[in-house]
């Protein structure tokens, strides 16, 4: 049981928590991920390490609402326990010798962004960062990216934050503008990642992508979190959760994500009171 | 006088139509009428051929002398003195190929029933017993066990009733590795994997779940930072093989590691379960082995029709001859001399079908069984939704990769002297499937057993 140490709504469909966790406090790196179960009966998600405290022994996570698991985990308060949390998992990010590299968050993905432009940042690495959502009031996390990039390019689809536009629209401009990365790391919904790499390998730029697959266990033993880089199968869990962004089949791994989103949109409904009462 | 039937007391069982529809257990237990009245087609051989096939070394006539006599309690605490775990091995062993292959009775008629008496006894032991066992007087060594499995308990279970302070560490959230993420409740009941390791909490061993070794705690740290003086390794087998096939990341296509876990571990075949688990309606489980048999069995009681595709004839099957029974009678479907050569998709990325090959028995192989060759121009396609790929694993790359200094095979299992369990690191042993690779509950429980007497010898004379 892991008592859950602060709560902050991002924006109303992402939260912030705070959850008191040493051991994996300890550990965590950016680029890492943790499982939970918020109850008994409860599922095992995997969500990425947003940031972490040594000192304080505490774990970040920030998450969006999408099934039953995160609405549940939605409803718990500080003060309140996880029911299962373990980790860190997965390998880190390898941010060593890197000395200029563009961060491409979209979405809640730009959670676990962030910790990788931070780390990078605080290793005297210069670091672009492009972040995209969908409109002003889903923005997570500014100030934050703001402080850990020299160069900071806000996008929003509909125009009602920072630019107008896709996070490719400002990559590529970046990239043509004549900056020279050592590496681009990309971390968001899995239709933008398959752009941003489609992009970065038309110019010949390394490109790392962060994949958050289907998982259980997340300790090498089910496999359900398999993907096919360069043409092998890879267990995002055990050999991710990134990759080489180059190499990966994402038109495969957007399919496999979606094999219970009929499962959880219904999951989600049956929690949800919202729907209960119209049903 | 002893009774001279030819055949084993037959064992109660649910009916194959009934209990292809629930995940209750499939056999039901014998009577203490039962028990007694097959406990007397013991012999009580001198030369106690049995107990030398048991891994564990149980004093097998020693505890069916004491069932003939209706002293239950007395059997159960023969048994006790050789295994950590006999409700799981009653039932799970596979008994034909160790103890009973080598009963006398065997050699004209069936060998005397010693898996069910065994299994017998522990329940009846578990139904009766009040009170827990004390915990031992401690020696002030503390031993770390990773992984709560079958190896790991049973080391666990014998260094702590030598009155070791023994820390198990299990990755996921529940203890009992493969007995409850794996093998099926209507094979092995959870409760009764549970009843085992309470025993053993009772004896002072200490279960830390949600801890990963490698990851949120290496083995360096357990022996610097933390004190344990000495570290067994039961992390089991590890990541699913596959074919490497076209098709087999479609959606629908499950290892049977995943596909097992989903159901036993995170239990989604219970209505009030937010674990997801495809329904197929036509599943197809690529394999021959337990754990094919096991896959097969859950997607029937999840209302599939079931095939088992294998490669080789129904005389090659790795699996034990009475789970091939069980799945025949509920209705499973063999394809022998089958291998599947694509997996076929619809549209939306669903599995559609197999495409698969005949194939015929060739020369033997390495293994000395016949290798299968493929039969040109018998390529044909079933219709499927589903598809579990049984095929066994290969070891998980976490601990070898955190652990300077632990030497691993080729392939992935850790290097141990036999004898005696130990790494090439100083005070780290390991046994089961990590070392070995997948094989049976028994085994790894054998190899527990022998790591824990090295290491306690170890420490004694440390």
């Amino acid at each position: 049981m892991n008592k859950i140490l602060q709560k902050k709504i991002l924006n109303p469909t992402v939260t912030l928590m705070k959850v008191d966790a040493p051991l994996v406090a300890k550990k965590a790196e950016p680029g890492q991920f943790i499982i939970l179960r918020v109850d008994e009966n409860g599922e095992r998600i995997p969500l990425t390490v947003a940031d972490y405290d040594r000192n304080e022994g505490s774990i970040t996570i920030i998450f969006q609402v999408v099934g039953a698991t995160t609405e549940k985990l939605n409803h718990l308060n500080e003060g309140d326990y996880i029911h299962d949390f373990v980790g860190p998992l997965g390998r880190a990010t390898h941010t060593e010798g890197l000395k200029k590299v563009a961060v491409v968050g979209g979405g809640v993905g730009c959670a676990i962004a962030y910790p990788v432009a931070k780390k990078l940042h605080e290793q005297g690495c210069e670091v672009h960062a492009v972040i995209g959502f969908r409109n002003q009031d889903l923005v997570i996390l500014e100030d934050e990216f703001a402080a850990a990039s020299s160069r900071l390019v806000r996008m929003s689809d509909d125009g009602s934050w920072g630019e107008k536009g896709l996070v490719t629209d400002a990559l590529k401009k970046l990239i043509e503008s004549g900056e020279q990365y050592d590496e681009v790391i990309t971390i968001g919904p899995l239709v933008m990642m398959k752009f941003v790499c489609k992009l970065t390998k038309e110019y010949g730029v390394k490109t790392v992508a962060s994949m958050n697959p289907i998982m259980i266990d997340g300790t090498g033993m089910c496999g359900g979190c398999r993907l096919t880089v360069g043409g092998k199968t890879k267990f995002a869990c055990v050999d991710g959760p990134e990759f080489d962004g180059h190499e990966i089949d994402f038109d495969e791994a957007i399919a496999r994500s979606a094999t219970y989103r009929d499962f959880e949109r219904h999951a989600h409904e049956n929690t949800c009171n919202l729907f209960k009462g119209v049903k | 006088m002893p009774n001279m039937s030819l055949t084993k007391n037959p064992m109660p069982s649910q009916a194959p139509e009934i209990r292809n529809q629930n995940f209750l257990e499939v056999a039901l237990g014998y009577t203490p009428e039962q028990a007694m009245d097959e406990a007397k087609r013991c012999l009580q051989c001198k030369h106690r051929p049995c107990v030398s096939g048991c891994p564990v070394r149980i004093d097998i006539p020693g505890f069916i002398k004491e069932v003939a006599e209706g002293n239950f309690e007395a059997a159960y605490q023969v048994i006790a003195k050789s295994s950590a775990l006999p409700a799981v091995c009653g039932r799970v062993c596979p008994q034909e190929s160790q103890c009973e292959c080598k009963c006398v009775r065997g050699i004209k008629g069936e060998p005397v029933a010693i898996g069910r008496l065994e299994r017998f006894v522990a329940d009846y032991h578990n139904e009766h017993a009040t009170q827990l066992p004390e915990k031992p007087v401690s020696n002030g060594h503390k031993v770390a066990v990773i992984g709560s499995g079958p190896s790991g308990l049973t080391c666990a279970g014998d260094l702590a009733k030598k009155g070791y302070e023994v820390t198990v560490f299990e990755a996921l959230h529940l203890a009992g590795g493969v007995l409850v993420y794996g093998i099926p409740e209507f094979r092995l009941p959870k409760s009764i994997v549970q009843k085992e390791i309470d025993t053993l909490i009772a004896l002072g061993v200490k279960v830390e779940t949600n801890v990963v070794i490698g990851r949120t705690i290496t083995i360096d740290e357990l022996m610097q930072e933390y004190g344990f003086e000495a570290v067994f390794i039961g992390s089991g087998a590890g990541l699913p093989k596959f074919m490497n096939i076209p098709g087999e990341n479609l959606k629908g296509v499950y290892s049977a590691n995943e596909f097992l876990t989903r159901i036993n571990l995170m239990k989604a075949y219970l209505p009030d379960c937010d674990t997801p688990i495809q329904h197929g309606k036509k599943v197809a489980v690529v394999g021959g082995g337990n754990v094919a048999m096991d896959a097969a069995r859950c997607a029937k009681r999840l209302g599939a029709d079931v095939t088992i595709i294998y490669r080789r004839t129904e005389a090659e099957l790795p699996a034990r001859r009475e789970e091939v029974e069980h799945a025949m009678e509920e209705g499973i479907i063999f394809k022998f001399l089958t291998n599947p050569l694509e997996i076929l998709g619809n549209d939306q990325g669903w599995v559609a079908g197999a495409r698969c090959q005949e194939m015929a028995l060739g020369e033997p192989d390495s293994s000395g069984r016949r290798r299968p060759v493929a039969v040109e121009g018998s390529e044909f396609d079933i219709e499927l939704d589903c598809v579990i790929m049984a095929l066994g694993t290969s070891p998980n790359p976490l601990i070898k990769s955190t652990t300077e200094g632990l030497e691993t095979e080729r392939w992935g299992g850790i290097i141990v002297n036999e004898e005696t369990g130990l790494t090439s690191r100083q005070g780290v042993y390991a046994g089961g499937d990590a070392v070995t690779g997948a094989a049976t509950v028994i085994l790894a429980m054998g190899a527990g057993k022998t790591a824990a007497a090295a290491m306690d010898e170890y420490l004694q004379k440390k």
